[in-house]
This record gives structure tokens, C-alpha cells and sequence, in this order.
């Protein structure tokens, strides 16, 4: 009995682990090869990758033949600031008012704010591509940043409502009680202790929206283009290897800001419950 | 500011109170309205007009979607892929969460670090890394032949195969972030318990774990099958022009073809069946986790 008992735990032990060790190589490893790849000398997507050379990030940054890459990335750049910070405030007001309110319609309004994250995010594009240009507007950044704002908004209110209900509501009540405001108990009391579940939805917004693909790609034209349909376009096309250049500076950037925003608002801790 | 802090200031006029915080919601509920609502009507009412010039109403765009065999195909297809993409993210990612509560606090901050980190790398990245190790000249195809088990590359792009793998890595973020949250808050004495009144770990992994888990499994099941059903990007550069699902379907006759009312039943159909798939699961989300408490 004891045998069989530990010669199941062993293969308890070897197949989990064996499954979850493939696991993360499977997350790793693609990543690992990308970054690799785009330090390559040679003109395809060989690996291993023929010699060393940064000649892929100076075709890159070179600002006359990659121009386009270059408006693309700024249009990102550009509609992910807009739509978080837009999407900060409406979100953040929102939570406040119905975070403590059990009403029914507060719930249907919280779920009606949440729908983004399921709905196809391609059928939301389509609809506000009829939708903008019944109404006679031409593609624009506006609209972009419009269109953005609804996807990634749910992730602000998210997280702002996760820490406006661990607010210890004495709290609130001796702010008030010590003669306070309502706006003077939200700016001193409140804002301060949910900052952190803000600034966590924020970040989660804007990257959401730099990554964002399904409404993009019914709202911009070729001037308007964000960086996921132009380097779309570059895979699509001929398979471009500054597309591996493009990808190299990206890994880098989120590898940077995740180490940031770890040390700042311990992002992993607010993302896990 | 004044007229709201006046009506905000009394905590012990209930009603008024409540009032006046609901209307901080407002300027979020106009947007919505505007820009979600309003957009999502209009593409139902687009879908009821024949022509691709919107000017004759009636049901043609329907009965022309799905009149055609070839459709119920694309949409069977669509919805398989995102169960297959489900059913592997379990099988890989399951272990993981396992292996997550075994970890002393400093490793789990590293393991979660490893799966959140490809989540903020943007799906275009992932699906281009994902073309340089499955490719022709790819690491797996040069492994393979190095090892001398392959003769000749294997194709791996624009297979069902090559995208189910792709899908599956790109998506497990989605999988374990709730499965973990949900795992973490497990108590261990429930798994002490189990093991001290002689159950193995398999046993206990199947009796006491999965079904406490159950909650988190299931909204990870709904959100890797939601957005690998519509992930457009992986779905045209990895699976192809020869593997046709309906986000292709959709992009073709809005954008290439203009037939804006046939996209509008394309797109509708999209929602239906992939909300439809979503509200089976978590109803057996629901069910199973109801005959647990008794």
C-alpha cells in the first residue's frame, strides 16, 4: 500500500512538473527566439540567426525609409494617452458612484461597462466603423481614440472598483465625522488610498489599447494606421524583417515597464486577485 | 462642485446621498450610450438591408449567409478552434497553477512574472515570434531535421496544428491569471487534510482541488475561448489564407468587398455564437460549483 502510494506521488510529481516546466518553455522560449532573431545578419527569419548585427534596428531608426513605422508608432503612442486619460476620469468617477451602491441598476451598469472584455472586439470595430460613418465622420485619430476608450475603459474600472471595496469605510466616516467635506474626505481620504488601483488600470488600459487590433483596424486609413496593422501589414505582405526589429524594441519596452510598474504599484499582486 | 457637494454632504439623508453618487456614473453611462449602445444597434439594423448601398430594407443579407454551406462551415470551424485552444491551454497551463501553491513566495513572484510579462507584449509580437519557430527555416524545423527526424521541413504554418499552438501560448496568460487568483486562496489544509486521511495526490488533485478551482478554470476557459475566436491577427498570418474563420469572413466583406450588410450578419452571428458558447460554459461553471456546496 505505501509503495503504490509513493510511486503515485512520484508520477504526480514528474508528469505536473514535467507538463508545467513545457509550460513555461512554451511562454519563454517564442519570445526568446524573436529577440534573437532580430539581431541577425541575414536577410530571412533563419535560426539560428546567421551572424550578429544591429543592421535591422538601424534600417529601423533610420528616419527617412521607415517613416511610416515611425507616424504609426506615434499614432499608438498618441491614442493609448488619449483613451487611458479619458478613460481614467470616466472610469474612475463611475466607480465612485457605484462601487458602495447595491442597487440593481447599479449592477446591470457595472456589467453593461464590463461587456467590452467579451464581446468580439471586431464586431464592436465593425459597429463603429457603420456606425462613424453614417454619421458623415471621416476616419480620424479622434475617432480611434473614441473607439479605444470603450475597449480598455474596463480595465480601469476594474481595478478601481477592486480598491475602492478593500477601503475601510470607517475610514470615510471619521473623515466625515471630523467635519470634512464630501470633496475634501475624496481627495485627501479616498483618491490617495486608490491611486494605486488606478494607476495599475491605467497601465492596463494603455497597453491594451498599443495592442489593440480589432477596432483599428476598421477605424484607421493608411495615414491613421496604429503599429499592430502596419506591422500587420508588414507579415502580410513580404515577410519584412524589421518586423523582428520592430518586435526587439516592443519586448524591451514592456520587459522595462513591467519592471516599473512592479516596483511602483506591485502590478502582479493587483492582476492576480 | 458646490451643488454636488451640497446634495453629498448629508450622510443621513439616504436617499439624496445615493442619488447623488449614482450621478458620478453618468458621464461613463453617456459614453456608453454613444459610442457602445449606439453603434451596436445600428450594426443590427445594417444587417437588415439587402443591397450594399443600405438603401433596400428586408432579410436578403440573411437568407444569402446562410443559405451558403460553406458558412456554417466557417463558423463551426471558428468555434472549434477556440474549444481546441481552450482544451490545450488547460492541459499546459493546469500544472502551472498546480506547481504555483507549491512555490516559496519569492518563485511565485517570478513564475507570475513570466506569464503576466508575454500578456503586455503586444499579440502581433507574439504571433511574429511565433512565425520564426514554426516557419521553414524555423527552430522546430531545424531541431526536428538535426535530430534526424524529419527528412524534409515539416509545414507547420497555415495548419490547424501550427495555429492551435500559437493560439495556446498566446492566450495562456488569460487562462492562469484567474486560475491562480482563485488556486492561491485555496486553504492548504484542505490538501493536508486530504493527504493525512490517506488519499494520493492524484486523488486529491481530482476530488479536492479541481473542484474548488472550478470558478477560475471556468473564467479562464470564457476569456481564452473569447478572444481566440476573434484573434484576426494570428488567425490570417498563421493559419493563412487556406483556414478561413469568421473574423476573416467579416474583414473581407466590410473592407474589401464593401458589402457592409452581409458583415453586419457575419459579425452577428460572430457575437451570437461565441457569446452563446460563453453563457453554456459558465452556466456548467455555475451548476458544478452549486453541487459542490451541497
Amino acid at each position: 500500500m505505501g509503495r503504490r502510494q509513493s510511486f503515485l506521488d512520484l508520477s504526480y510529481a514528474l508528469v505536473i512538473g514535467g507538463i508545467a516546466v513545457l509550460a513555461v518553455l512554451i511562454i519563454v522560449s517564442p519570445v526568446v527566439i524573436a529577440l534573437m532573431t532580430s539581431f541577425t545578419e541575414g536577410r530571412s527569419l533563419k535560426f539560428p540567426p546567421t551572424g550578429f548585427s544591429f543592421g535591422w534596428y538601424e534600417q529601423l531608426f533610420d528616419p527617412s525609409r521607415s517613416r511610416p513605422i515611425h507616424r504609426a508608432a506615434g499614432n499608438s503612442l498618441e491614442v493609448a494617452a488619449m483613451s487611458t486619460l479619458i478613460g481614467v476620469v470616466l472610469a474612475t468617477l463611475a466607480a465612485l458612484g457605484l462601487a458602495r451602491n447595491r442597487a440593481r441598476s447599479a449592477r446591470v451598469a457595472d456589467n453593461l461597462f464590463m461587456s467590452p472584455l467579451v464581446l468580439p472586439g471586431i464586431a464592436f470595430g465593425l459597429a463603429a466603423l457603420v456606425y462613424f460613418s453614417t454619421l458623415g465622420f471621416r476616419p480620424s485619430l479622434n475617432l480611434m481614440i473614441a473607439g479605444h476608450l470603450i475597449v480598455t475603459m474596463p480595465f480601469i474600472l476594474r481595478t478601481t472598483t477592486a480598491s475602492l471595496s478593500q477601503l475601510d469605510p470607517a475610514l470615510l466616516d471619521s473623515s466625515q465625522s471630523l467635519g470634512a467635506s464630501w470633496f475634501y474626505t475624496l481627495r485627501r481620504v479616498t483618491l490617495p488610498l486608490i491611486f494605486p488601483g488606478i494607476a495599475a488600470g491605467a497601465f492596463l488600459a494603455f497597453m491594451a489599447s498599443i495592442d489593440n487590433v480589432p477596432v483599428s483596424l476598421f477605424l484607421s486609413n493608411a495615414r491613421t494606421d496604429t503599429l499592430p496593422i502596419r506591422m500587420w501589414g508588414m507579415m502580410e505582405s513580404t515577410l519584412d524583417v524589421r518586423v523582428a526589429a520592430v518586435s526587439g524594441v516592443l519586448i524591451g519596452c514592456a520587459f522595462t515597464l513591467m519592471l516599473i510598474m512592479e516596483w511602483t504599484v506591485g502590478l502582479t499582486r493587483r492582476m492576480r486577485d | 462642485m458646490s451643488v454636488a457637494s451640497d446634495l453629498i454632504d448629508r450622510p443621513r439623508e439616504e436617499g439624496r446621498l445615493r442619488l447623488a453618487e449614482w450621478q458620478l456614473a453618468l458621464p461613463l453611462s453617456l459614453a456608453f450610450a454613444a459610442l457602445f449602445l449606439a453603434p451596436l444597434l445600428l450594426l443590427g439594423a445594417t444587417s437588415f438591408f439587402n443591397d450594399e448601398k443600405i438603401t433596400q430594407p428586408g432579410f436578403a443579407s440573411w437568407t444569402k449567409f446562410f443559405g451558403d454551406p460553406f458558412n456554417y462551415k466557417v463558423i463551426l470551424d471558428t468555434l472549434l478552434l477556440g474549444l481546441k485552444t481552450v482544451c490545450a491551454t488547460v492541459v499546459i497551463g493546469y500544472p502551472v497553477a498546480l506547481v504555483y501553491i507549491d512555490l516559496p513566495a519569492r518563485l511565485q513572484k517570478v513564475l507570475i512574472f513570466i506569464i503576466v510579462m508575454p500578456m503586455l507584449l503586444s499579440v502581433v509580437v507574439r504571433t511574429f515570434a511565433w512565425i520564426v519557430v514554426l516557419g521553414r527555416e524555423g527552430v522546430v524545423n531545424q531541431l526536428l531535421l538535426w535530430l534526424g527526424v524529419i527528412s524534409e521541413p515539416l509545414r507547420l504554418l497555415q495548419t490547424e496544428l501550427g495555429l492551435v499552438i500559437s493560439l495556446t501560448q498566446i492566450e495562456m496568460p488569460l487562462m492562469l491569471l484567474p486560475l491562480i487568483s482563485v488556486m492561491s486562496r485555496l486553504d492548504p489544509n484542505l490538501r493536508d487534510a486530504s493527504a493525512a486521511l490517506g488519499a494520493s495526490r492524484w486523488r486529491t488533485l481530482f476530488t479536492v482541488i479541481v473542484p474548488l478551482s472550478m470558478p477560475g478554470l471556468v473564467a479562464g476557459c470564457l476569456l481564452v475561448f473569447a478572444s481566440s475566436t476573434t484573434a484576426f491577427i494570428s488567425q490570417t498570418v498563421i493559419g493563412g489564407v487556406r483556414l478561413i474563420y469568421l473574423p476573416l469572413v467579416i474583414w473581407q466583406q466590410s473592407l474589401v468587398v464593401y458589402n457592409w450588410p452581409l458583415a453586419a450578419v457575419a459579425s452577428l452571428s460572430l457575437v451570437v455564437s461565441v457569446l452563446s458558447v460563453i453563457a453554456a460554459l459558465s452556466y456548467l461553471g455555475r451548476r458544478s460549483s452549486r453541487h459542490l456546496h451541497g
